[in-house]
């Protein structure tokens, strides 16, 4: 991932963020990306076409499309890729880059990305109930009440733990998370 | 450590083992002194940031799942043991990053560095759980220390994703593995060919768009039972918790009556090994698996899909790979 | 210092070279080599003028050894050692230094680098080319015969032209008929003529031609030798059958037991017996006992067909025999593989029973195939109410073949057409793009929209049975993105038809290394010039024609089958050719007789003379190669025109920069005046 000089174009920087990335350049426009996602019919665009758009440098339009946050990661799009791009973690290029510009900062999917990891920064480990209560009850007060029954049913089996693990040598865990967001701020 | 001999393996168990998989964790450590291997786990492991961190910023994303790879071959660890996908990918994937791309190996080192810690990638080998027994143990290890055979249980093998893509090392098919099949016919049990095996289970959709993720979860569950499963049995607490937890709600939502309970593989192999339901997390699954786990031992009723006895006009089929 | 008086000309090449070495500089600099008497810059030395400008030097300068400094020597050391010797000078005294691929065309951002680089390529060229001695070439006479090996339409082809023009042909198929893959067709595009119908009767006149020696069920063992005088050796599988005394009557298969699925001819479509000949108009007509399949073979018992056969003509005893061909040419048209399709399991082949392949579907289009030319599906009774055929499967794809099968396209438009003609089926076509450039291909393609297809621009994503909503129970459901909707679909359909893509041979590398001949890191075979020579190799004498060389259709392959003919008789009328004289001589004075050389020719062209205690170059097999005087002990063994001392000198003078304590100046142009 080599540094961006400003005057790069959008289409670069998605490629230099993005390990294995250039290969974004000999897509063929084929589909087989957009016909194997299994969110794709919810998405504003497939991600051939979001592609297109990146190679266009139609930023904009490129960082307000929902279309990454519908990614579930689920790789079929890379493995079946036949020019081999990374799609996958375009999408999560994508993200950041979006996250970044202030789009998405406020909605739900981004948020849950937050929660999460503001726990694991807290505490080293994933923290299920607070995610569910904290984020939920950010975003969709009324659900979390709908949920608030299968969460009951979770700890009641002893699968939902009310207070969060913690490890041991936290100060270790920030001293390299922060040395890592220092790293990450100057490549942007 | 002492390593390779016998089956010692480093073991990440990940932050759902502890939670909302615990039936994971009860049941490989039922199964494992069966087949003689031994865990050593991660000491002070962290969470591997799961889809999660790597969404908002990269370099801490792979500096938090590089820690505990230093950790771990600090500990001398050679092979580890991931019982989690999710878990397994990241491991995997930031090992082999680090070393395929040498900028990122760098920054990740010199985060590490802050913390006193440092990661040659390749210094160990990271395995799936399935994978060591399906290739460590073998079938034949597995077939010895089966007393109750699953006769009788129609199973459907999930994989999920993250176990075969992007890519494994152990050269698993990724759109259609076989090796959870082989492993349940082991185990005795009838093993329907499962057609969305290693389709998505939906993930972290369920937080974000239930219209998203009960879809997927409802495909599945109704291919499932298109087959005829009377249990979904799979390799990934995610993949679990996606289809026990909200097939309730998928029902509500789309007006279904599924009942497929979902278990984790190991479970099911310490019910073929012997062990009590009881000591390999059953009980603790929101759809219960009671209904099911009755039918192992009884005369399996005739599928409906028999096969026609092959009719002389049929063409061939070509015969299959491997 | 030596006599020798060098000229060196250096090539602008257009700007190929000149846009990334400093020519003039360097041409000026190259002047003051020792030496050197001339040294000249000039556009293209390959032109008229160019090698004008040589041949002038020696007459008039008396040059005695000549460098061109321009491209690869495969390109025009020709050239250029002709232009010597119509100066007088013998044309082995001539060096080429290629400046070109090894300078400026591969390191285009950084002249100063290229023109130090070939600064040094320049300077060895011109130490070599003091020791370069005369050589004479060889004459080989051109033995008359040809071996062609393929009996697709290929060769079918090329060994009619050399035939008719009353010339001896040997060939050789492995398979018991030949005709090859469009023996299997049913109708080829775009005008959808009766593939048997226009290919039958070529071979029937193949194999009746009294120019032609038909070996098939035979495969070539081992080569020998050099353009003119190759050395052959075929084996000749056992038929089981005594060919003197077969009819072809047909007894024998129909009385056979023992039914396997075909997946030669019938491309896993349909069944054959053991015994039995590939198709009805099989050439020859004798069948072959397939000894996998025998009940005999496997049990020790049954021998239906001997009992029934009415000439006597089974023989469970015949063995394999060994032919051994004296032949001057040899062109190799062995075809393509057809990608499996159970390699994408997202397609479902082998376990969606609806899923065909094409070659498949060509055997059920097919009147005389499995299903006498039905449409149906897997359980041999439906009729197809809705088809995909799929393009691109296993070509332009990374995971498999980057390249594009060439084929497919037209292939699809042609089963498209077919299912159109025999059903009432719905027919949608997803590809990536569409490809149809030759000579009614893009009417054809105009053709197949008037007819009602549905063309789907995207790659399939997959093929499932798993139905997700109403209407897709019961069906194959085919889901894409339509890319220029932008949007996924998913259409049930009742047969999909893989256009899966072409391949080489799978053991095309042996048989490139069997005939020195090379082939490109898929395994096409590679011709000598893509644009102006496709049809030669490397290895004078042996050319290749149709689908080994790369994917091309039926046209394409008969056009190359017939250019392949006509290199071969260019070299018959000839009559001889000149062979490059590099071989290797030993020192027998100096020999000591260990015989390592013996066992690593590969060539087999050392002998060793016991009665001497010495090993000897037989110059007929030797191909100069110099495996052997690498491999010397004693380094008695000397490879003519690349000599120990050549060598050395091109190596000393590549480092003409090196001072005594290792380190490199490098390149310095002369101070302008």
């Amino acid at each position: 991932m080599p540094g961006n000089s400003s005057g790069s174009s959008f289409f670069e920087r998605v490629m230099a963020a993005t390990p294995g990335g250039d290969s974004l350049r000999t897509c063929l426009q084929c589909g087989t990306c957009g016909g194997s996602c299994p969110s794709g019919p919810d998405m504003d665009a497939t991600p051939r076409k979001l592609f297109a758009m990146i190679a266009a440098n139609m930023e904009e339009d490129v960082l307000v499309s929902n279309t990454p946050w519908y990614c579930v990661s689920c790789y079929y799009c890379t493995v079946r890729c036949p020019q081999e791009i990374p799609i996958t973690d375009l999408m999560y290029t994508l993200k950041r880059m979006a996250v970044q510009r202030g789009h998405y900062s406020k909605e739900a999917h981004a948020t849950l990305s937050n929660s999460f990891v503001g726990f694991v920064e807290q505490n080293g480990r994933a923290f299920e109930f607070g995610l569910m209560t904290r984020y939920h009850l950010a975003h969709h007060p009324l659900k979390s009440m709908n949920m608030g029954g299968l969460g009951f049913q979770m700890m009641q089996k002893g699968r939902l733990s009310i207070s969060p693990e913690r490890i041991k040598n936290m100060p270790q865990l920030t001293a390299i998370l922060n040395e890592a967001k220092r790293i990450a701020a100057q490549e942007v | 450590m002492s390593q390779t001999n016998g089956h010692h393996y480093g073991y990440y168990p990940g932050c759902s083992v502890g939670s909302t998989a615990r039936a994971y964790e009860i049941a490989n450590h039922a199964i494992a002194g069966k087949l003689g291997l031994t865990f050593e786990e991660v000491e002070d492991w962290n969470c591997c940031g799961a889809t999660e961190y790597f969404s908002l910023n990269s370099i801490p994303a792979y500096s938090l799942v590089a820690r505990n790879l230093s950790l771990a071959a600090d500990q001398g660890i050679v092979d580890l043991a991931v019982p989690c996908s999710a878990c397994f990918l990241n491991l995997h994937k930031t090992d082999k990053y680090m070393g395929k791309f040498e900028d990122l190996g760098e920054k990740v080192n010199q985060a590490l560095a802050a913390g006193g810690l440092h990661y040659d990638p390749g210094t160990m080998k990271i395995r799936h759980l399935l994978d060591v027994i399906v290739e460590d143990i073998g079938f034949d290890a597995v077939a010895e220390q089966v007393s109750q055979p699953l006769k009788g249980l129609r199973v459907a093998p999930y994989y999920g994703c993250l176990i075969v893509r992007p890519d494994s090392d152990a050269g698993y098919n990724p759109e259609y593995p076989t090796h959870l099949d082989k492993l349940l016919q082991v185990l005795g049990a009838t093993v329907v060919d499962f057609p969305l095996k290693a389709h998505c289970c939906g993930g972290h959709m369920t937080q974000i768009s239930e219209d998203v993720a009960y879809e997927l979860i409802r495909r599945l569950l109704a291919n499932a039972s298109e087959y005829q499963a009377d249990a979904i049995v799979t390799i990934c607490p995610m993949c679990q918790l996606n289809l026990d937890a909200y097939q309730p709600q998928v029902n509500r939502m789309f007006g279904t009556s599924f009942n497929l309970p979902v278990l984790f593989f190991t479970q099911v192999m310490g019910l073929a090994f012997g062990v009590s339901e009881k000591d390999v997390g059953i009980g603790i699954e929101i759809v219960s698996a009671k209904d099911a786990l009755s039918k192992i031992g009884q005369e399996e009723e005739p599928a409906e899909r028999k096969p026609k006895r092959r009719d002389k006009k049929a063409l061939p089929m070509p015969p299959s790979l491997s | 210092m030596s006599e020798e008086k060098v000229g060196v000309y250096i090539c602008h090449c257009g700007h190929n070279i000149a846009g990334t070495v400093d020519v003039e500089a360097l041409s000026e600099w190259a002047g003051n080599l020792p030496n050197v008497a001339v040294a000249r810059d000039y556009q293209f030395m390959c032109s008229s003028l160019g090698q004008e400008l040589v041949e002038k030097d020696i007459k008039e300068k008396g040059l005695t050894r000549v460098v061109v400094a321009a491209c690869s020597p495969h390109m025009h050391e020709p050239t250029f050692r002709k232009a010597c010797e119509r100066a007088g000078l013998n044309p082995y005294l001539f060096e080429m230094a290629n400046i070109r691929e090894h300078a400026s065309w591969v390191h285009p951002d950084d002249k100063e680098a290229a023109t130090d680089k070939a600064a040094a390529i320049i300077s060895g060229a011109v130490s070599r080319a003091l020791e370069l001695e005369p050589l004479e070439p060889f004459i080989a006479e051109i033995k008359e015969p040809t071996l062609i090996v393929g009996g697709g339409i290929a060769g079918i082809t090329a060994a009619l032209e050399i035939a008719n023009s009353g010339h001896q042909v040997y060939l050789v198929e492995r398979e018991p008929s030949i005709g090859g893959h469009m023996a299997m067709f049913d109708k080829t595009f775009p005008t959808l003529d009766c593939a048997a119908c226009i290919l039958t009767p070529k071979m029937f006149d193949v194999g009746n031609h009294p120019n032609i020696h038909l070996l098939t069920y035979s495969e070539v063992e081992q080569v020998d030798g050099y353009v003119g005088n190759f050395t052959v050796r075929v084996r000749k599988k056992a038929r089981q059958i005594d060919t003197e005394l077969c009819t072809g009557c047909g007894d024998c298969w129909e009385r056979c037991p023992a039914k396997v699925v075909d997946q030669v001819f019938e491309a896993g479509l349909g069944y054959r017996t053991a015994v039995y000949r590939p198709f009805p108009q099989a050439v020859p007509k004798y069948p072959v006992i397939d000894r996998d399949a025998c009940i005999y073979y496997q049990k020790g018992t049954c021998k239906a067909c001997e009992k029934f056969c009415p000439t006597g003509a089974i023989s469970f005893d015949q063995e394999d025999e060994f032919v051994v061909l004296n032949v001057g040419n040899i062109i190799l048209a062995t075809g393509f593989d057809l990608f499996d399709g159970r390699r994408i399991p997202q397609y479902g082949y082998g376990r969606l029973a609806n899923v065909f392949t094409n070659l498949e579907f060509e055997r059920m289009s097919n009147a005389s195939g499995p299903t006498n030319g039905k449409m149906v599906l897997r359980d041999g009774v439906t009729q197809p109410e809705t088809v995909a055929i799929i393009h691109c499967v296993g070509s332009r794809d990374k995971n498999y073949n980057s390249h594009c099968s060439a084929v497919c396209c037209m292939a699809s438009l042609k089963f498209a057409h077919l299912v159109k003609e025999k059903t009432d089926a719905e027919v949608y076509s997803f590809y990536i793009d569409m490809r149809t450039s030759a000579k009614n291909y893009e009417e054809f393609y105009h053709r197949l929209m008037e007819e009602g297809v549905h063309f789907v621009r995207g790659r399939v994503a997959e093929v499932t049975d798993a139905a997700r909503q109403p209407g897709e129970e019961g069906k194959l459901i085919v889901q894409a993105e339509d890319t220029l909707i932008g949007k996924q679909r998913r259409i049930p359909v009742d047969m999909v038809i893989l256009m899966a893509g072409l391949e080489p041979r799978h053991d095309a590398v042996e048989v490139s290394h069997q005939f020195g001949i090379g082939c490109s890191e898929a395994g096409f075979f590679t011709e000598r010039h893509p644009k102006l020579d496709p049809v030669a190799t490397m290895s004078d004498g042996v050319f290749i024609a149709g689908t080994c060389q790369g994917p091309k259709d039926i046209p394409d392959s008969v056009g190359q089958g017939a250019a392949a003919a006509a290199r071969v008789l260019t070299l018959i009328g000839q009559g001889e050719v000149e062979i490059e004289p590099i071989r290797a001589s030993i020192d027998e004075e100096r020999c000591s007789g260990c015989r390592i050389c013996n066992n690593l020719c590969p060539y087999g062209a050392i002998d060793f003379l016991a009665d001497l205690g010495v090993s000897r170059v037989n110059p007929a097999l030797c191909k100069g190669c110099g495996t052997c005087v690498a491999a010397c002990p004693s380094q008695v063994i000397e490879g003519q025109h690349y000599t120990f001392d050549s060598l050395m000198s091109q190596i000393e003078g590549i480092l003409y920069d090196v001072r005594p304590n290792g380190e490199r100046v490098g390149y310095e142009p002369v101070p302008a005046k």
